[in-house]
């Protein structure tokens, strides 16, 4: 099973990252971006044909050591084989 | 006085530490690999500053889960004491042996400058034991992610416990006196016990002689004497 992971900051986290790029944005004439926020994908491969088994796998790996719970959420989307 | 010090792969400053805990105690400190899970009973582990593991992830995570760090959770799991100086603070902060977190720097810049540090009012705490509070120190950071963080409750938790134990202060020039965006200005902190110390700032490159101040040893002579 393909495992996809997204990490993104908490919502009251500041993201100067984040800051930096909508003004860029903005320097760019897209100034309709707003609230942009930066984040990262992990993706990865379970050796298991069982979904929520390697949802809770994934999940487990982002509390122990893939996400940084005080700062940062994260979403977990298993891929079935196609 | 026996301390030692873990090394990692990206770690940096793990010699000038080595340097300036001899230069006060007289001993070398024993040299950690970071994939030894034996420890030898010591006074003081020093989790060294540097870039462990490339920064891979996030600063300090991988090297928080490697086999030298389970020996040091013991270590602290029997009240032994621990510094972590600026990659080592990242990496106590991410072993869940200190609270919170640091993120990038406000300004979006590596700082690389001396800081004006106030000591602070603490619990007890034979780290700090030879530090009068309220005095200050000038000892320089040299980070990309010192900007402490932490929600409202904990940073009141911690400031209630007595466990911020250095604040950036004026530098009575024209730079901000916080390098970084840190909340409440924090430098340093303690783990309620106080026997745990995280700080941004290197105390090892402010030994006297060649660097700009000799506070960073007042401050290394405090810790050493206070835990032996």
């Amino acid at each position: 099973m393909q495992v996809i992971i997204n990490i993104t900051l908490k919502a009251g986290v500041l993201d100067p990252q984040g800051r930096a790029v909508e003004n860029a944005l903005a320097g760019l004439g897209f100034t309709d971006a707003v609230d942009v926020r930066i984040g990262k994908q992990i993706t990865l491969d379970i050796d298991s044909e069982d979904a929520a088994r390697a949802e809770q796998r994934a999940a487990r790996m982002c509390e122990s050591l893939l996400a940084n719970t005080v700062i940062e959420d994260y979403t977990i989307e298993v891929v079935a084989p196609s | 006085m026996r301390a030692a010090v873990i090394i990692f792969p990206g770690s940096n400053c793990d010699r000038d530490m080595m340097v300036a805990v001899q230069t006060i105690t007289g001993r070398r400190p024993a040299l950690v690999w970071h994939k030894d899970s034996q420890l030898d009973p010591v006074d003081i582990v020093i989790i060294p500053g540097g870039f462990s593991f490339g920064d891979y992830l996030r600063c300090g995570a991988l090297a928080a889960r490697a086999p030298a760090m389970h020996s040091v959770l013991d270590h602290a799991s029997r009240g032994g004491a621990v510094l972590g100086v600026c990659n080592g603070f990242q990496i106590l902060l991410e072993s869940g042996l200190l609270p919170g977190t640091l993120v990038r720097n406000s300004g979006l810049k590596f700082v690389c400058r001396e800081t004006r540090l106030a000591v602070q009012k603490t619990i007890d705490t034979p780290l700090m034991a030879g530090l009068p509070q309220g005095s200050e120190l000038i000892i320089p950071v040299a980070h990309n992610e010192g900007n402490y963080f932490a929600d409202d409750d904990q940073l009141d938790a911690l400031e209630l416990g007595g466990q911020i134990a250095l604040r950036y202060t004026d530098n009575h020039d024209s730079r901000p006196a916080n390098p970084n965006g840190a909340a409440r200005d924090i430098a340093g902190i303690l783990s309620a016990n106080g026997r745990v110390m995280g700080m941004m700032p290197h105390p090892e490159r402010a030994m006297g002689a060649g660097h700009k101040s000799a506070d960073g040893c007042r401050f290394l002579r405090s810790v050493l004497e206070g835990v032996s």
